[in-house]
């Protein structure tokens, strides 16, 4: 037995996991160094993307800068516009109109959806299990029909303006989302039952990479991930924005269903619980809307006031935060995008140690990461 | 608790080392410190029983022409306040304490705002160029960047 083990190479391993692979989400490399299976450190290496669109920022103008945001997050295009608007009008103090604001929730909840859906099923596919994929694309087959009737683009939007929403809804868009909703809201139990609950699913997911309530604040992560650990703390709900305070939901948390607080499978049904409770915010909108005007009388040539702002947004990967400096000219002086994926990717290092190779697929699919994010 | 009372208790505790509070036209407000002290100033905010600001939210280099700066914004979740604080830096040789070992949502950023702006966190754990590759020229973000003609004989 001695004189195998000593036969046997032993030495730690450096292994390139990326930027070319299919369970990265993206060009995202990480620098493996195994000691046989087990992982003795994973150091992720960020920026093949990195389209300096800070940089682009204080080039254009505020209007134009809307589309960039399009590029941020692709996954939820409808949110990061929303946001960079937010932010703008916080800037300025433009009031929005109420319509607006209300139309801007349901393609933001819609979009959460549908980026909720991808996160289940490439996680999913990321697990071994490919039937839920193509569950999930079908489903967000219909967002994206909702979009394009609104916007004409099935990615990028573009859709959201600086005062409010480039048109106002198509003919019957609210009657075919609410077709939509009592279409999708049954799949979620389906989801579970097909998925969520197998045996072999959920032992490649709980008791890996749990992450503690402090740890999760302390090392800033953010939305899904950081309510996965048991924090009960949503934007939408502690820092109420737009009209999120007139629609009741829950804050969906982790409770170590079936392991520990905070880890992978916690995080997974955080997103799966917030698909059901954007449903919930949906019908209210929807049954709230009122009519007017979609658009503020926002001028051609346009120039906030001197001043720092710093807005932040619950998007579906978390806080997207917006520091945006103005000196009174029709450019952005300074506009710093914190994006959730990439501060995510701080604690990375960390909660891999000592897992296993496979394990690290698991924790980048709970941690629903997206390249174009963090690179920026 | 409000900006004016942060300031007044950061003040009090730190005396010279804060300088001045921005309020107007700033949404948080700001609290201006000097570099130096930004990690003893973090420590106070985070662990002072009235502060508590267990969260960084952001992090970001700024170029302001005659100068830089760092700003952080922070949070207590268990409190629920929010404040910024800002150090404002020489454009020769910037530097400031790193403040990852304060709140390790840091290191990411620190590393962007030394790789975009040149700014350097002695004290951190990990200070690489992080967006950019290893052997980049210059800092992008700087007001008086030059763009390269050429990136290993590529034409940029």
């Amino acid at each position: 037995m001695k004189a195998r083990a000593e036969a046997l190479p032993t030495q730690e391993m450096l292994i390139n996991m990326g930027p070319q692979h299919p369970s990265t989400h993206g060009v995202l490399r990480v620098i493996l160094r195994t000691d046989g299976e087990v992982v003795v450190n994973a150091r992720p290496d960020v920026g093949y993307l990195h389209r300096a669109l800070e940089k682009i920022g204080e080039r254009v103008t505020y209007a134009q800068f809307m589309p960039f945001t399009d590029r941020l997050d692709y996954l939820a295009s409808m949110n990061c516009n929303a946001a960079w608007a937010w932010t703008v009008e916080k800037l300025a103090g433009i009031e929005v109109p109420e319509r607006a604001e209300y139309i801007r929730v349901i393609v933001c909840e819609l979009n959460r959806i549908s980026s909720h859906l991808i996160a289940f099923g490439s996680f999913t596919a990321d697990m071994g299990a490919f039937t839920p994929f193509l569950y999930a694309i079908r489903e967000r087959e219909r967002i994206n029909d909702l979009f394009e009737d609104i916007c004409g683009n099935r990615l990028t939007y573009n859709y959201v303006r600086i005062g409010g929403v480039s048109a106002d809804l198509p003919d019957r868009f609210l009657e075919k989302t609410k077709e939509f909703l009592d279409y999708f809201e049954p799949k979620i139990p389906e989801y579970n039952k097909l998925i969520s609950y197998n045996k072999i699913f959920v032992h490649r997911l709980a008791n890996v990479a749990a992450i503690s309530g402090g740890e999760a604040v302390a090392y800033g992560l953010t939305g899904p991930n950081l309510r996965g650990s048991g924090v009960s703390f949503d934007l939408r709900r502690s820092e109420p924005y737009s009209v999120y305070p007139k629609l009741d939901f829950d804050v969906c948390v982790g409770t170590g269903e079936r392991g520990t607080v905070g880890d992978c499978f916690d995080r997974y049904m955080v997103r799966i619980n917030e698909m059901r409770e954007s449903v919930k915010i949906l019908r209210q909108a929807i049954a709230q809307i009122p009519g007017g005007p979609v658009m503020a009388k926002v001028p051609r040539a346009f120039k906030p006031p001197v001043g720092e702002v710093y807005f932040r947004a619950e998007n579906p990967r978390g806080e997207t935060g917006i520091y945006l400096i103005s000196d009174g000219t029709v450019n952005p002086y300074r506009l710093k995008l914190r994006a959730p994926s990439f501060v995510t990717m701080n604690i990375f290092e960390k909660v891999t140690k000592g897992l296993m190779i496979a394990d690290i697929v698991a924790v980048i699919g709970s941690f629903d990461i997206i390249l174009p994010e963090i690179d920026r | 608790m409000e900006p004016k009372a942060i300031f007044e208790a950061v003040k009090g505790k730190f005396g010279e080392a804060v300088v001045e509070l921005q309020e107007e036209g700033f949404r948080p407000a700001f609290v201006v410190v000097s570099p130096e002290s930004v990690r003893e100033i973090s420590l106070f905010l985070r662990d002072d029983p009235a502060m508590k600001f267990d969260s960084l939210m952001c992090l970001s280099g700024v170029d302001y022409k005659d100068r830089f700066a760092v700003a952080y914004h922070l949070h207590s979740l268990e409190i629920g306040h929010r404040i910024g604080v800002k150090a404002y830096l020489p454009r020769e040789a910037p530097s400031l304490p790193s403040v990852d070992g304060v709140w390790p949502a840091a290191n990411f950023q620190e590393r962007e705002a030394f790789d975009l702006y040149g700014i350097v966190f002695p004290g951190s754990k990990d200070l690489r160029r992080i967006l950019l590759p290893e052997d980049w020229v210059g800092y992008p973000l700087r007001k008086d960047y030059k763009y390269p003609e050429f990136y290993h004989g590529i034409k940029v």
